[in-house]
């Protein structure tokens, strides 16, 4: 029976949300492929991760515990993968949309020849086939692609699947022998900046500033609001271009590609590259002072107004709705 | 230090997207095409590099006739050699762009080869890990910093929440991300000077590789469609802060469930 092998990635023995997502998702596909929902993870705590990986619906946990793959590796965990593929012989593979997971598909895919589509926000098995869905060209143009090959591999964009989980099971922990070969890339530093921000691309809720800010201090209006409601700062290229704010916080064509539950953007002119960013968000909130501005029209709920008074009696309701909660 | 830097030639991203009678390709026809922004970032560290070392700057695009604008663009920016490969890069899946990318890079000497994080349009983020791969060298990927050191450099990568520095010995495959560096405008002595440079072309079958090996191996487009219109959302006037606060926070509670 071919099924599907997830890619889980780990945070403190827990697997990560983007992974728990595409466990979701694979738990559907192996109805529709046939057998089993399969995970691997790798690292010392890999284990760890089998009630997880099993209340997800994964039926097996491939571990590899060398301590070479407690932190992400390219040449590592590309070798690992493979080695896990070739036991399980999955019909697909689901890697998470994550800056490693989109670093490790194209490795994985070019060293077992096979197919891979990435960044995709909807998965359909046809006829033997997997047809995968991905907005293109700002948005502009939606495309469909078959992958063939065995497996046929995908990364899948965060926040576009539900990670819900499935019936209670602890999946069956297999060990895979693995020593780590010496790499030729090593990360030799890890930095971690010491806040508690939350990072865009992983947010369920963004708030973003754009030029109507006026200037950096004004971001002050934005990360109210964010703390408020428990969400991740955005920015728009212009705030970042201008030095009010890291280049992490960017939305948009050159920035980071989000899909949010909530995006709220005031300030925001809703620029072509800056709605290839964010107009897959689930719902989208905007104010701007001009009535004609683009990101009104890319909106669900769009607010002509002036963002100064209106952001911090925003964030007042806000803590007011949290209260009443 | 020699670098070769790949380069995609994408529509500018103000275009118009019209989709071809077949719906699996976009309408070329009248649409501008550019150096994809991330490349140009890859070109801009590459032309560093070779004016603080020497070495030659070559840059690589495979596709059809048009590309060979996009090489010129990046001569007369200060690449010092151009290879376009002529084929249809549209047909080919990206293991197959990677496949004919690692057979031209294996004709050429090499310290780094650098790519864009992605093609801006299509966002594969695919060809540069696959050319690594194919060649056997170690990847960087997404870097915004890039220090080199003998034998071996050092990069900076951002991940979510955290940057990681990660060393790799040479020839490395890097792929640049915005804040790498400020690309240059060409000058009108480098325009001049490009002209002059030939652009030496090759087919697909020049670098032993057929077509049967790279026209849309895995990976092929079913259909291009334009998204669904947008249902207009709801407006409101926000005149009254507080008013349209309360609304706002209606709309976060009833649709988006968050409260
Ligand atoms: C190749 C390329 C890539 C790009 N990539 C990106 C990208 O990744 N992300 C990105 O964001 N942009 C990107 N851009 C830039 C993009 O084209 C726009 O220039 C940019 O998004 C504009 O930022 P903005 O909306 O903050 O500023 P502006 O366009 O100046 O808009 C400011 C808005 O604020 C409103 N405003 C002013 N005062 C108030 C007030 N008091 N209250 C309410 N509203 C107010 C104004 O009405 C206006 O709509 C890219 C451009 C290019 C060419
Ligand atoms: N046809 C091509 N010719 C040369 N380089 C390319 C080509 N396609 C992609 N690349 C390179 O690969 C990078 C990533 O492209 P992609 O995987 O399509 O997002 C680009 O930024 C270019 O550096």
């Amino acid at each position: 029976m071919p099924g599907v092998l997830v890619v889980c990635e780990l945070k403190d023995g827990k697997v990560k949300k983007t992974s728990r997502e595409a466990l979701a998702l694979g738990r559907e596909l192996a109805k529709a492929v046939g057998g089993d929902l399969m995970a691997v993870a790798g690292g010392s705590s890999a284990a760890s991760a089998a009630g997880e990986a099993g209340a997800f619906g994964a039926k097996k946990l491939f571990v590899l515990t060398d301590p070479a793959l407690d932190a992400y590796s390219t040449e590592n965990v590309t070798t690992a993968v493979a080695a896990v593929v070739g036991q399980s012989s999955p019909a697909i593979v689901l890697i998470p949309g994550t800056s490693n997971g989109r670093d490790l598909a194209p490795r994985l895919a070019a060293r077992l020849d096979v197919g891979v589509a990435s960044d995709v926000d909807t998965l359909t098995w046809k006829d033997g086939k997997l047809l995968a869905r991905r907005p293109i060209y700002s948005g502009k143009v939606v495309a469909t692609v078959e992958i063939e090959g065995v497996p046929a591999m995908v990364t899948c964009r965060p926040n576009a699947f539900p990670a819900s989980e499935g019936e209670a099971a602890t999946a069956e922990v297999v060990e895979v022998a693995f020593t780590a070969p010496e790499a030729k890339a090593k990360l030799i530093e890890t930095r971690v900046p010491d806040t508690e921000e939350i990072t865009i691309s992983e947010a369920d809720i963004i708030v973003s500033g754009g030029r109507g800010l006026k200037e950096a201090a004004n971001f002050s209006h934005i990360k109210d609001l964010a703390s408020a409601i428990g969400g991740a700062v955005g920015a728009s290229r212009a705030t970042v271009d201008a030095g009010w704010i890291d280049h992490q916080h960017q939305v948009g064509q050159t920035g980071r590609v989000v899909s949010p539950n909530l995006y709220i953007a005031a300030g925001i002119s809703g620029a072509i590259q800056h709605l290839a960013g964010m107009s897959s968000s689930k719902h989208i909130i905007a104010i701007n002072k001009d009535a004609d501005s683009p990101i009104l029209k890319a909106a669900d709920l769009a607010v002509v107004g002036d963002l100064f008074t209106i952001l911090p009696a925003l964030t007042a309701e806000v803590k007011k709705a949290k209260e009443h909660h | 230090m020699n670098s070769v830097v790949c380069i995609s030639h994408v529509p500018d991203t103000e275009s118009r997207i019209k989709l071809a009678p077949d719906g699996r390709r976009i309408d070329e026809a009248g649409m501008k095409f550019i150096v994809s922004p991330y490349d140009e970032y890859a070109l801009e560290e590459a032309i560093r590099i070779k004016e603080s070392k020497g070495g030659d700057v070559t840059v690589i695009a495979f596709g059809p006739d048009r590309v060979a604008q996009a090489l010129r663009e990046c001569l007369a920016r200060g690449a010092t050699k151009a290879l376009h490969i002529k084929g249809e890069s549209g047909d080919a899946d990206s293991l197959g762009i990677a496949k004919v990318l690692a057979a031209a890079i294996k004709t050429i000497p090499h310290d780094l080869v650098l790519f864009g994080k992605q093609g801006v349009g299509t966002n594969n983020s695919l060809v540069g890990p696959m050319v690594a791969e194919i060649l056997g060298l170690p990847q960087i990927n997404v870097v915004t910093s890039l220090e080199l050191g003998d034998g071996r450099v050092t990069a900076r990568r951002e991940i979510e929440g955290a940057e990681e520095m990660i060393e790799a010995s040479t020839p490395v495959v890097i792929t640049a991300e915005k804040g790498l560096n400020e690309p240059r405008y060409a000058s009108l002595k480098g325009i001049m000077a490009a002209k002059k440079v030939v652009i030496e072309s090759k087919s697909v079958s020049d670098l032993g590789l057929s077509d049967g090996d790279i026209v849309n191996k895995r990976v092929k487009i079913v259909s291009l469609e334009l998204p669904p219109e947008k249902v207009a959302g709801k407006k409101i006037d926000g005149s009254d802060p507080v008013a349209a606060a309360k609304e706002i926070v209606r709309y976060i509670r009833e649709e988006a469930k968050i409260f």
